[in-house]
């Protein structure tokens, strides 16, 4: 395949997939459970995620992994699976796609505070990353996703133990913003203009953010980001926050709804539109039919 | 006088931990009584923290510290209640609900509770409703709060209150829930007690609710 980084930096824009954890609770992950233990024990769950968002158009798909660092994986007392646990979403993700779709590797938070407002030494935090990036990175993903981030430093340890381990897998760090009165900011404080900065001292190839409220205040930060950086953006929005009917969590941003607003993303110069939390595949079908129908006008 | 404690309140509004303990040990040394220690020092500036969270001048890193800040004061003065304890303005039992690892939110309530002086059992994430009633009925306490991120667990929040009504104890045991995705509506439909938009809401609810048990 292309290679990722020149296809994007030649002007490609490129559709991600959408939420992981709804269909593998359709599947039968029951609460309290690592969502990456079915890597173990039902890895073809995770294989028909990824053809279900490859049929619907997704360019690159995403490994069941973000809880995958060994720190977070400790939470279920799964750290000694590690390499298991990682190598298996990758080969899952492989099997689904082949060579139809890039494979991303998703990194998330390892679920600790760093020093001195939390207990986590930045030294241990780095090594449960670079052990988790070893693995997704000898197992062949095209790209790193550092995803959900919300502490500056965790982010920037994630980035470099990916660098450190293969100075030219590109990688994609993505923070997750609250609006404020104040503009937007990440639970831990950090801004659009400081989060650009760092996440690119650190070597980040792409940047950008994901989950957060909504796709319209993704817009809103992607402009931010604009301003801030030269770098190539990743927004992968979730489908708002979730209304309740009965028991039953409804997300408010329809395929539609979002698949029309990714079009605003495309024309602030977003590489990579994907969804987050309550988008589906069919989210994903209208966002990639959106990106497909701008991106034919800008080639005429 | 006032000025020492005023002192404390501005440090342990900073996180300067190591400065807290030095001023309550001072204080002491001044024959300031821990009772006023706590109240007008230490609950004082983590009252601040709250109003200045609550209106985005800082981060939850600044009150991470600043509760560090205040259990250092507290840790000074602990042994010098040790007949009764460190007073408090009520139990509370906090916890993430079944299923749930999301935790900061429910450490940023227990934090502000711990500040506003309630005594606070923290039973961590991913509890079963029979252990929140366990143990607020074994500890006497007035509140049992609950905290859910994720859709998927927020029935446990009903199952809990339902579990309350049929052992009679809906009156001594009020319920507040809390976190991203659980809405006043949401409150109402399973019968909780209050609903906590923020942390900052979620103490001033607390406190109303003790008034009732």
């Amino acid at each position: 395949m292309e290679n990722l980084l020149e296809r994007l930096q030649k002007g490609d824009i490129l559709v991600g997939d959408g939420a992981m954890g709804t269909i593998l609770i359709e599947r039968g992950l029951r609460p309290g459970e690592a969502p990456e233990s079915l890597n173990l024990t039902r890895p073809e769950v995770a294989e028909e995620v990824s053809r279900l968002y490859l049929e619907a158009g997704a360019q690159i798909v995403q490994t069941n992994t973000f809880g995958g660092s060994p720190l977070k994986l400790s939470f279920y007392s799964l750290e000694d699976r590690t390499e298991e646990i990682n190598r298996n979403a990758v080969l899952a993700a492989r099997s689904a796609v082949d060579d139809r779709a890039y494979i991303s590797a998703s990194c998330g938070p390892s679920g600790r505070l760093l020093k001195p407002y939390g207990d986590t030494e930045p030294d241990d935090l780095y090594r449960s990353f670079r052990r988790q990036m070893r693995v997704l990175i000898d197992a062949g993903v095209d790209m790193v996703c550092v995803e959900t981030m919300t502490d500056l430093t965790e982010a920037t340890l994630a980035v470099k133990a990916a660098k450190d381990v293969s100075s030219s897998i590109p990688v994609a760090a993505t923070m997750t913003f609250e609006a404020t009165p104040r503009g937007f900011y990440t639970v831990m404080g950090v801004s659009v203009a400081e989060a650009a900065e760092g996440l690119e001292c650190a070597g980040a190839d792409i940047i950008g953010s994901n989950c957060g409220n909504g796709i319209e205040n993704m817009i809103r930060i992607a402009r931010e980001l604009k301003e801030q950086t030269e770098s190539l953006l990743m927004i992968q929005s979730n489908a708002g926050i979730p209304q309740f009917l009965g028991n039953r969590p409804v997300y408010p941003e329809t395929p539609e709804f979002m698949a029309e607003r990714a079009k605003e993303l495309v024309s602030i110069g977003v590489s990579i539109i994907g969804g987050c939390c309550g988008t589906t595949p069919a989210h994903i079908r209208e966002i990639r039919q959106a990106v497909d129908s701008v991106r034919q006008k800008s080639d005429n | 006088m006032m000025d020492i404690l005023a002192d404390i309140s501005q440090h342990l509004a900073q996180g300067d931990h190591e400065r807290v303990s030095q001023l309550t040990k001072k204080a002491l040394e001044q024959h300031t009584s821990p009772e006023e220690i706590l109240n007008k020092a230490l609950i004082e500036g983590m009252n601040v923290v709250g109003t200045r969270y609550r209106n985005h001048e800082i981060f939850l890193p600044d009150v991470l510290l600043a509760a560090k800040a205040m259990y250092a004061g507290m840790d000074v003065l602990r042994p010098l209640f040790l007949k009764g304890g460190i007073p408090t303005s009520g139990k509370v039992v906090l916890g993430t609900v079944q299923g749930d690892l999301h935790d900061i939110g429910k450490n940023l309530v227990g934090i502000m509770l711990k500040g506003a002086g309630f005594e606070v059992i923290d039973l961590g994430s991913n509890v079963a409703p029979e252990k929140f009633i366990g143990v607020a009925k074994q500890e006497d306490a007035g509140v049992i709060g609950m905290s859910a991120l994720l859709t998927t667990t927020m029935p446990v929040m009903g199952r809990v209150v339902e579990l309350l009504k049929r052992e009679g104890l809906t009156h001594r045991i009020k319920t507040i829930i809390g976190g991203a995705p659980v809405s006043e509506k949401f409150a109402a439909e399973i019968g909780a007690d209050a609903y906590g938009y923020d942390s900052a809401h979620a103490i001033e609810c607390i406190k109303e609710l003790m008034n009732e048990v």
